[in-house]
């Protein structure tokens, strides 16, 4: 095992964003657990138990499909990095599994978790299962509704799943009792994040086990076409799988990077849940400062959107470091332009995607041009039957 | 004299055994009910008065003050309505706003704290803003006479004890418990160890909050030598159910600590 003081910094801030922003009561929880991922990354034996683990248990490496007739009809070559193929049907496996083996070497007990979709609180059930630790996910009320599948199976997993029924009754109440969880059984407990929010260490760890996804699928892509992507898209709720593609192009400069948010009803409404596309004054949320809705008095305000993974009102801090310095753009897309990407890819490829992912699928067959994209198909979409159908 | 010195001042002339200081959410149930509340708590004994700003995430509080907040903000209050509650109560009490740290940052620190220097009030709780966030800010409180209260808990470390008491103005705001506010039956084992450990690392009037909520645990704290008792949650809930309870609770909690 690594020297702690030998590794390099965890980063806390992504110029002015990020920050820990939370009750005293937890700021020795994140140094620990800041200085945990600092010698942990830095391990060999624990890198190796991890990649093995993604590997036997979560199926990875993912492949990279080159999506034939998504292609013809767009008129440009368009990959789908499938991540939908992890086990538990999202990139979410692989921040979990890494979270949890984190915890089981930190020595706590029991894992929380928030979710908004259910394909985090499902993957951290998961891996609670396979390492036999407790778990408790809160969930929105509103989530538990349109995502039924996903509480089944959490249940079925053995986790215990805590209703939310304040405020939106979604993914940003379903965060806030996480942290109050965490707040009061902060020593026996890990928090597992889902994104890449939350106070530091939580976006660069968070990056860190994701970028697995931009590291495979940037050797893949050079493997496949004998160079880089023109562009790269993914879905941004949180924006981990986002991060977890863009980390591995980021020093290359020529790829371009495209985020794409949430726009609801439309950004020019309030009912969207797109912080960065629309811009404004940064704010506060969970514990970091970032692109946030919020009001005048810095009142947050409830976001919306079809897919309940995106329907939150803020964003990694990284996303906004990387907006603000023009390295990623941001773009929303709308319910029902999801809605018609979501039905075109099921019959265009086979693939049914999550609602989330079909915003960035919507984004890439709107755009007249492009020459070789990269798009993250972060998930499946098995769970949003029920929502695209109408019936929930 | 500076908001700070108007605190200071407070504890030294409570008269109790430790400072009676009630936490009221301004804005709940009714702006006009908070400030009646606010008024019944300075005539029942309240030395220094905590004012709550309803916030729509507020990460710190149990479940009584979130739904509290989130009935006030339905209500309509506004950090307008907020400021004006503590103006009307800050010629007879010593009034520090308990305010999360995106309202404060929202408007521009300068200009929030420029308004609230103007109501009147004596200092400033920021509940999610620790040492690491916390220089600026402290630095343009002390440049307006006003004092930013930090926090520490339980789970603070000795060295980091001794950094947030250093930098520490008006007073200590010292969690007693290892969670959110909220009321329990009884008090940590631990309280007079947290007590002490924070009294030994700061200059400044130590003041006991989180979980406190019967007169027998004030006092119970201030045996245990606390310069100040926090209560919140208990009169919170009070406030909702049965606003002319507030008094005869704040009244027993004085009598305990006289």
């Amino acid at each position: 095992m690594s020297d702690g003081d030998a590794s390099p910094a965890v980063e806390r801030r992504f110029g002015p964003y990020g920050g820990q922003f939370v009750p005293e009561t937890l700021m020795p929880a994140l140094a620990e657990l800041e200085q945990a991922w600092a010698q942990a990354r830095a391990d060999e034996g624990f890198a190796r138990e991890l990649s093995g683990l993604l590997r036997d248990f979560g199926g990875r490496p993912t492949p990279l499909y080159c999506a034939r007739r998504l292609s013809e009809r767009t008129g440009r070559t368009v990959y789908l990095k499938r991540e939908d193929l992890n086990h538990t049907g999202s990139h979410k496996l692989n921040n979990a599994l890494g979270q949890a083996l984190l915890a089981r070497r930190m020595g706590k007990r029991r894992i929380i978790a928030e979710t908004g979709a259910g394909q985090h609180g499902v993957a951290t059930a998961t891996v609670c299962a396979l390492l036999g630790i407790e778990c408790v996910v809160y969930m929105g009320v509103a989530d538990m509704h349109r995502q039924r599948p996903n509480v089944q199976r959490m249940e079925l997993l053995g986790a215990t799943v805590r209703p939310v029924e304040v405020g939106s009754t979604t993914l940003k109440e379903a965060t806030s009792e996480a942290i109050r969880d965490w707040v009061s059984n902060v020593e026996s407990t890990h928090y597992v994040i889902g994104s890449v929010v939350g106070p530091a260490p939580y976006p660069a760890l968070v990056r860190d086990l994701q970028r697995v996804i931009g590291d495979e699928a940037r050797a893949q892509m050079l493997e496949r076409e004998g160079r880089l992507p023109t562009r790269v898209v993914a879905c941004v709720g949180g924006g981990s799988n986002a991060i977890g593609t863009f980390a591995a192009f980021i020093a290359d400069e020529q790829v371009e990077l495209v985020g794409v948010e949430a726009g609801g009803e439309g950004i020019d409404t309030s009912r969207h849940g797109a912080p960065l596309t629309v811009g404004g004054r940064p704010g506060i949320l969970h514990g970091s400062r970032s692109a946030v809705m919020q009001d005048e008095e810095g009142q947050i305000l409830q976001a919306h959107s079809i897919s309940a993974g995106l329907d939150y009102p803020g964003a990694g801090p990284e996303h906004a470091f990387l907006r603000d310095s023009g390295r990623a753009r941001y773009e929303a897309v709308t319910d029902d332009q999801a809605l018609a990407a979501f039905g075109q890819l099921a019959r265009l490829e086979g693939i049914i995607p999550a609602l989330e992912t079909a915003h960035a699928l919507a984004w890439v067959l709107a755009q007249p041009d492009g020459e070789l994209d990269l798009v993250c198909l972060s998930g499946r979409g098995d769970k949003d039957l029920a929502t695209v159908l109408g019936e929930a | 004299m500076s908001g700070e010195q108007r605190l200071g001042e407070a504890f030294a002339a409570s008269g109790k055994h430790a400072a009676l200081m009630p936490y009221v959410m301004a804005g709940f149930p009714t702006p006009a009910d908070s400030l009646a509340i606010g008024r019944a708590c300075v005539q029942a004994g309240a030395d220094v008065l905590e004012l709550g700003v309803p916030y729509s995430d507020p990460l710190a509080d149990g479940p009584v003050i979130h739904a509290a907040g989130t009935r006030a903000l339905a209500a309509g209050a506004s950090m307008a309505s907020v400021l004006e509650v503590g103006r009307a109560l800050a010629p007879s009490v010593p009034v520090v706003l308990m305010c999360y740290a995106n309202m404060v940052f929202a408007p521009g620190a300068e200009e929030f704290l420029e308004r609230l220097a103007r109501s009147g009030a004596c200092g400033l709780i920021v509940p999610d803003l620790p040492l690491e966030e916390a220089g600026a800010l402290r630095r343009a409180c002390d440049a307006r006479g006003l004092a930013l209260v930090p926090l520490v808990a339980p789970t603070t470390p000795p060295e980091r004890l001794a950094a947030i008491g250093a930098g520490a103005r008006g007073f200590l705001y010292t969690v007693s418990v290892v969670g959110t506010t909220g009321e329990r039956a009884t008090l940590q084992e631990s309280l007079a160890a947290v007590i002490a450990r924070a009294k030994a690392a700061t200059d400044v009037p130590v003041a006991v909050g989180f979980g406190i909520s019967t007169p027998q645990q004030a006092r119970a704290a201030a045996d245990a030598g606390a310069d100040g008792v926090i209560v919140g949650t208990r009169l919170v809930r009070a406030a909702g159910e049965q606003p002319d309870a507030v008094a005869e609770l704040v009244g027993e909690l004085a009598t305990a600590l006289a």
